[in-house]
Order: C-alpha cells, then structure tokens, then sequence
C-alpha cells in the first residue's frame, strides 16, 4: 500500500508549482462541520478530480477556492494568492461553472456567454463561435426556455471560451447527453493539452476515469484519499464471484479479503490485489464450477467510502482483517 | 465462514396497468392536497395579514370613538374632509357627516382597499405564477393533480383569507364601538375587494410568464383603480361615473356606515364571477410555464459589459412600467387639483381658506399631498428593486458572476445604484407629470417645472428606504420582508400615528415625515442633506457587510 505513507493530499512532487494547495480546511454552517480539515493539492497543468457522494462538501470547497465562501479556519493558496482577499484578481485569471446553473429568464444564452467573458476580462470570440457549433447551442433562446443540459452548456462555454490558467467545475456534465459529454472531453484534453489546470468535481465516475490525472475522493468534508488513478487504482478489489463443489474452510482469514458471502456453493468477496492468488489458489482446492472477476474501477473505490458512510459501523458484521482507510485518516 | 442470510424478494406489486386512474378524476383533481400544501407555505403570512388588517382598522375606530364622542365634533371634521379637494382625492368623500363608522373609516375604505387589493394579487400570483417560475408546480403537476387545480387551490387560498379578513374586520370594528350591521358590511366590502384583486392577480399571472410581471400587472390595474375612483369622488355629482367602473369605487359604494347598500356587493361578485373562469380559461389554452405570447428569439450576441448594464437590463421593464403609470396617474392627479374650488361652496370654508393663504394655498396643500403620496409608493418601487440582490444571490446567478473578475462591491453598488437612481427619476417624472397635468388646466407652463421641483424634494426620503432594503439585505439576506415590514410601519405612522396618539420622537423616526410640505408656504429644507447621507450611509452598511460575509445560496 503505496498510500498508506503519504498523506491525503500530499502535493505530487514539487510544492512550488501547485496552482491550489489548501491545509486544513474548516467550514461550518451553523453548528454543522462541512469540511472538516480538508487538505487539496493540485498541481499545475493538471486535470484534478473531486470525487465524492452529495453533501460531501465539493460544492463547499469550491465555493471557499472562489472566495464566495470564507474559511473558518485553514490555509489556502490559489493561483498564488489568498481566495477571499485577493479574488477579484484572481478570477481574472480562472472561469468557473457552477453545478447547478440558472439563468437570467430574459437574457439570451449568446448575451450570457458575452457578459460573463466581458467580466472575466475578454473572451476568444473566434473560439466562443465555435464553441457554440460544437455544442449545438441556440445563442438566440432566452434562458428561461433552455434545459438544464442547455444551460450548462451556457456556462461552459463561457468558461471554455475565456482564456484563463485554471477552470474550476462543478459537475460540469451532469446535464449533458453523451455526445455533448464527448465534446466536453475533447476540450478539457485540449485545456490539458495547453497547459491549464482543470479542478473538477463530479460523481460521473467514468469522466474522472477518462479525464483526471489525478483524484482527491471527499466524505463528509474529508479528502480521504488522493492520488493518481493508478495509485488509487492499486487500492481498489476485484469483485470474485465463485461457484464450488465444497467450499474450502478459512476463507475469511485469507489476506486481503473482504466482504466474504458464502451462500451454499456459491461464494462473494472483494479480494485486494495482493490476496488475489491466494483467494483463487484456495478456491480451487473446493473444485472450481464457474468464476466471474470483474476488474477494479474507480466505481467501486467510491462505492467502498459512499458505504461506508451508508452503513453504521455496528452493523459491519464480520471479521474485517483491515479498515485501511482509518488508518490512513490519521496519517 | 460468514454467512448473511437471504431476505426473500419483495412480492411484486400488482397493479393493472390498464386500468382506469383510481380517485375522484376530473378537471379538479387534487385541489385538496394542493391547497393545504398553499396554507402550510403561508401558515404565518396569511395569519399575520389578516391580524394585521383587521387590527388596523379596529386600532382607527376605537381611537375616533375615542376622538369624537358627540356629533357636532364629528359633524365639523366631516365638514372639513369633506370640504377639501385634496382628501377626497386621496381617500373619499365622509357620505353622511353625522355617521361616526363614516368618520372613522374615512381614510380606511378606499385606502385600506387599495392595500387589500396589493396583498390579494400577490397572494394569487404567488401562488399561481409564482410556484410555476419557480419549477415547483412542475414537481406537484407531476402527481394526481388536474391542470386547473393550483389555480383554484390559489382561488381557495384568495377565498379563504378574504373571508378571515372581513369577518375579523367586521367584529373588530363592532368590538370598538360601531355600529353592528355597518361593521359587518364593512368587513364584507373589504372581503369582496380581496375577491376582485385575487382574481385579477391571477389573471395577470395567465398572461406574464414572471411572477414580478404579473404582480406589477396587477398593481398597474389597481393605480387606475384608484385614479377612477379619485376622479369618481371629485365629480361635481358625486360618485361620478368613473367611481362605479373601480372595484376600489365599489368598496366605498357599499357605504356600510350610512344607510348600509348591501347590493352592491354583488359588482365586485360578478366581477370575480367572470374574472376567475376568464383565468381557467387562459391556463387551459397555455402550456405549464408559458405566458400568453410565445418566447421571441433574442439577439446571439450581448453587448451587456458589467453589473452596471446588467443590473439596468434586469430593472428596466419594472422602471418602464413604473414610468408609464406614473405619467398617467401624475397628469390625472394633477389635473384636477383645480377643481378644488368647487368645494368652497361656505362662506366660513372660504374665510378659513383666505386665512391659509387664498385658494392657490389650497390648490398647493392638495399637490403636495399628492406628492408625498407619490413619492412613498415609488420609495415602495426602490424597495422592490433592490429586492434583485436577494433574488440574484438566493438563484444562484450571482455566484456564477462574482466568480468573475468583478467585485461585490461593484456588483452589489450597481443594484442599488440602479435602484436609487430609478426611484430619483421616476419622482422627478412624477413631477413633471402632475406639473404638466396642472399647467394644461390652470394654463401656466411654469408649473411643470414648479412641481418637479417641489417632486425632487420628496427623493432623499425614498432613497432611505431604498438605503434600509440595502442594509437589510447586507445583514440579513434573507429578511428582506423587514424592509417591507419598516415601510408599511412609516407610511402607517404617517397616516394614523397621530389619530393612534403615537409620540413623536416615534413619529420621527419615518423619514417621510423629514421631508418638506412643497409646495406650501413654509417649506424646511434642513433635513434633505440629512436624509441623503442617511441612505448612502446604509447603503454602504450594507454593501461592507455584504462583502465580509458568506454569500448566500439557495
């Protein structure tokens, strides 16, 4: 467990050139702890996923990193400078697109796009058109007659078309068709590709897959885990889903193995890479009759945290040879 | 070795597809639900109204009884209302001066209509338009809810708080000592024009695809309402024809408290009879979300630069509905503040105006209570305008253009800034309007500017209140009601505090009461500067706050 030594969120290699590095993030509304001493790094010229259920507190970060929201308590750092004091110089240099977009009712998309590049500080006419065909926007409807997946387009293309470092995005496609999904893809590579950084937040699992070269994963105000995908991958089980003609003894004291259901002949578990061959090698001491692996996705790294905040400890029956995300909480 | 057990698979339900939707069906299906849901919304608001209402209008009869216990005090009170131009026009002619209901209801029947009618249509476009802006009818159409049934769960809703309102009003005023039947036909007069203004609040909120349109649609109407009936009173044969074409007319018609002309409730009935089919009639031909005329494509390409231009693009339809109907109720208003000699019919009356200082005294004593009138419904303009700040910040567009290179103080100066600069304009247009309206009768072309002058002195007073929203807002962004509480507080002051005894350090506390009686023989211009700083200092309290603090979200 290469994660296990570092810290959540530990700046990638060079500290001088993370875009945003935020140190123990606190946010309270009332007497509820949004965040609660979130650590986030992002270094530049990457594209960063923020990977978590609802009301894991993204909206909130990304809120804190646009100083639209104050920090309790904590240290950030975006683009250099500090998100509440230096913000208007700031978002000269980034575009954001909210999560949940709502237009002017009697403003047209194309009037929108030009007002919101206006006071970024100019946008890319040439590109905004373009923009636009690609994503198959009417500029000339109002914004009470858009859909949802029409408005956020609106909003990304405003942001796509204004010529920043750092795009900030809250679960840009969540409204999105694929196809439109697709072009989406294409420009955040292009975004990639001329060297800007790209923080988005998302529960669409396979965008993170396609797009972050890195992923912070957030629960209950909390990045939990962050690192490449192949870091986080190497963390992840193999789905093992086994028939046998007797079902040999000790299977739950195997390493690496978890959430055992034996039921008859059948048998389930999520086996770590590391118990892989040893829970296979057991298996086939019972005679194998059929096995189904299913290979690690981001999907099931996030279902682990999202259950885990589902189910309450107490009923997590079973011997468990390892929580190994509580211990890394408090590394 | 670990085992769970097996839970057996739920039984499916089984439901035959095919068959008929089960409950009572039919074009009112699921009123019931919707309307409970309307009263849980407003459980405090409808309460609060009501009490509100009544307890104003029992507050004014109990302090007249108090005020006038014998007839020849009311008969002499009545006589100078009654003999002035300027308080017919704004409030009614006293229809038997020996009648004490007559006396204590005199600024109440058409006023307080007036202010019935504002909560009615808000509360039936609320409750219509509104909810469908909102997308919240989308969710509850979704159900086993008929198309027609939110709008007459809102009828119900209109329904039921008029009633509450009259027959509270009715025993509050009997309570405080008048007479029985009046009292309740008083009340009833009241419930009827709640009718009237709901149902055309929700024929307003059929045509507009925005809640804010349909209300100032519906305020539109009720101006002209109250213009008629102004014109109605002032006729030489009074109520002139004018009077019975306004519900507000109708409502003073009734004359609960001298010799009480129960049928006239049946016009606003009927008015409401036709209005409400009229509103099922236009939501059954239009589409949920859709207002009367289909959506016009707009330009592809902005030329809004900043918070400036999109805070004048957001406030410029309220602006231009608000300077049509000023102009059209200044040039009423100012045109017949001549006729004010017609009620000089005594000897004694025109002693006391000579005294004054002649009939051009009068003349001016009517305009410049026109013009405070006037100068406190724009202040409630400016209010309504500075309401986009919360409206912005609550949608969730305002996050999306403060993560722009734009501040908030800039953003937040540019609504308030529109907001003050059009409530400036907008008394200015006041003016000239009442100024051109006066000069085209009297033939003097200098009181055009005469009157915009005199207009402009009323600005500073309106700005506080636009300065308080602002405040208000910065502080406790979501109670903009407390700026709405504070304004109908000062105009109350202004209207009965003294009838009610109120202190004057109290008193003072309106800054309406700040501003200068112009024209008139003794103007005090003092307090003007004062006002001003006031409202840009609370307009800057509020923006240093809004800029220190979290911004607010949905």
């Amino acid at each position: 467990m290469t994660m296990s030594t570092a810290a959540p969120g530990s700046p990638p290699s060079d500290l001088g050139d993370a875009v945003i590095d935020v140190r123990g993030l606190v946010k309270h509304f009332g007497s509820l702890r949004v965040l609660d001493d979130l650590d986030l790094t992002v270094a530049s010229g990457e594209v960063h996923g923020l990977l978590g259920p609802n009301g894991a507190g993204k909206t909130t970060t990304l809120r804190i990193l646009l100083g639209l929201l104050r920090a309790d308590a904590g240290t950030l750092r975006l683009l250099g400078g500090d998100p509440w004091h230096d913000a208007v110089a700031l978002h000269h240099r980034l575009a954001y697109v909210p999560g949940d977009v709502t237009l002017w009712p009697n403003l047209t998309g194309g009037e929108v796009i030009d007002l919101l590049g206006r006071m970024r500080g100019g946008l890319d006419r040439a590109r905004r058109d373009e923009l636009i065909e690609r994503f198959d926007l009417d500029p000339t409807k109002r914004g009470r007659t858009y859909s949802k997946g029409n408005r956020q387009k609106v909003a990304l293309i405003a942001a796509l078309a204004s010529d920043v470092e750092l795009l900030l995005l809250d679960e840009p496609t969540a409204g999105l068709d694929p196809l439109m999904d697709a072009t989406f893809r294409t420009y955040i590579e292009q975004a990639r590709g001329s060297g800007r950084t790209v923080l988005l937040s998302s529960h669409v699992l396979s965008e993170v897959e396609a797009l972050c070269d890195r992923v912070s994963i957030i629960r209950s105000g909390v990045v939990v885990e962050s690192g490449s995908l192949a870091d986080l991958r190497h963390l992840t089980r193999t789905a093992v889903t086994a028939e046998v003609r007797s079902m040999p003894a000790g299977l739950e004291h195997l390493p690496g193995v978890h959430d055992l259901v034996v039921d008859g002949n059948r048998v389930r578990a999520s086996v770590e890479r590391e118990g892989l061959t040893s829970f296979i090698a057991a298996l086939g001491g019972g005679v194998l009759e059929s096995l189904t692996s299913q290979p690690p996705t981001l999907e099931e790294l996030f279902l682990r945290h999202y259950r885990e905040e589902l189910v309450p400890a107490a009923a997590d029956a079973g011997p468990e040879p390892r929580r190994g995300l509580r211990g890394r909480r408090s590394a | 070795m670990t085992s769970t057990p097996v839970r057996p698979a739920a039984a499916p339900a089984t439901t035959n597809l095919l068959a008929p939707p089960r409950g009572r069906g039919g074009a009112l299906a699921g009123v019931g639900p919707v309307l409970r849901l309307a009263l849980r919304r407003d459980r405090i608001l409808i309460p609060a109204w009501t009490l509100g209402i009544a307890g104003m209008a029992t507050m004014s009869a109990q302090a007249t009884v108090g005020l006038y216990p014998d007839l020849p005090a009311r008969v002499e009170a009545a006589q100078v209302v009654n003999g002035s131009a300027a308080l017919i026009a704004l409030y009614g002619r006293i229809q038997d001066p020996t009648s004490l209901g007559e006396l204590s209801m005199f600024k109440l029947t058409a006023f307080g209509a007036a202010i019935i009618g504002v909560l009615f249509a808000f509360l039936a476009v609320r409750h219509t338009r509104g909810e469908e802006e909102a997308g919240r009818l989308e969710l509850v159409g979704a159900t086993v809810v008929a198309r027609s049934a939110p709008l007459a769960a809102a009828m119900g809703v209109v329904a039921i708080t008029a009633t509450a309102v009259g027959s509270l009003t009715g025993v509050g005023l009997w309570v405080a000592g008048l007479p029985l039947a009046g009292s309740m036909a008083f009340g009833a007069a009241w419930a009827a024009t709640g009718l009237v203004f709901g149902a055309i609040g929700a024929v307003a909120a059929q045509l507009t695809v925005s809640a804010r349109a349909a209300t100032g649609l519906s305020l539109a109407v009720l101006a002209v309402a109250y213009v008629a009936r102004a014109i109605g009173d002032l006729a030489e044969q009074a109520p002139g024809p004018a009077s019975w074409l306004s519900p507000i007319g109708w409502t003073q018609q009734v004359r609960a408290f001298s010799g009480t002309r129960w049928q006239i409730l049946v016009l606003p009935l009927v008015a409401t009879a036709a209005l409400v089919p009229l509103a099922f009639w236009l939501r059954s031909r239009r589409d949920l979300g859709a207002g009367l005329l289909p959506d016009r494509p707009g330009p592809a390409v902005g030329r809004l630069a900043g918070p400036w231009g999109l805070a004048v693009r957001l406030q410029r339809p309220a602006l231009l509905g608000w300077t049509a109907g000023v102009v059209v109720m200044g040039l009423a208003l100012g045109s017949v503040a001549d006729s004010v000699e017609g009620f000089l019919d005594t000897a004694a009356m025109r002693d006391i105006v000579a005294a004054l200082g002649g009939e051009q005294a009068l003349v001016d004593m009517f305009l410049a209570a026109e013009l405070g009138i006037i100068g406190a419904v724009l202040a409630g303009a400016g209010i309504a305008a500075v309401r986009w700040l919360p409206h912005e910040e609550g949608s969730g567009r305002a996050e999306v253009l403060l993560a722009t290179a734009t501040s908030r103080r800039s953003w937040a100066l540019a609504h308030a800034g529109v907001a003050m600069l059009g409530v400036a304009a907008l008394i200015l247009v006041a003016g000239l309007a009442i100024g051109t309206g006066h000069a085209l009768v009297v033939g003097e072309p200098g009181q055009v500017l005469r009157l915009a002058a005199a207009a402009a002195t009323r600005i500073p007073a309106a700005l506080v209140m636009v300065g308080i929203a602002v405040a208000v807002w910065g502080w406790w962004p979501r109670a903009s009601w407390l700026a709405w509480l504070l304004f109908v507080v000062f105009l109350a002051l202004g209207e009965f505090g003294a009838l009610w005894g109120v202190p004057d350090p109290v008193m003072d506390l309106s800054p309406f009461r700040h501003s200068p009686l112009v024209p008139g023989p003794d103007p005090a211009f003092g307090a003007l500067p004062v006002l001003l700083l006031i409202a840009l200092g609370l307009v800057a309290l509020g923006v240093g706050r809004f800029s220190r603090r979290d911004l607010g979200t949905a």
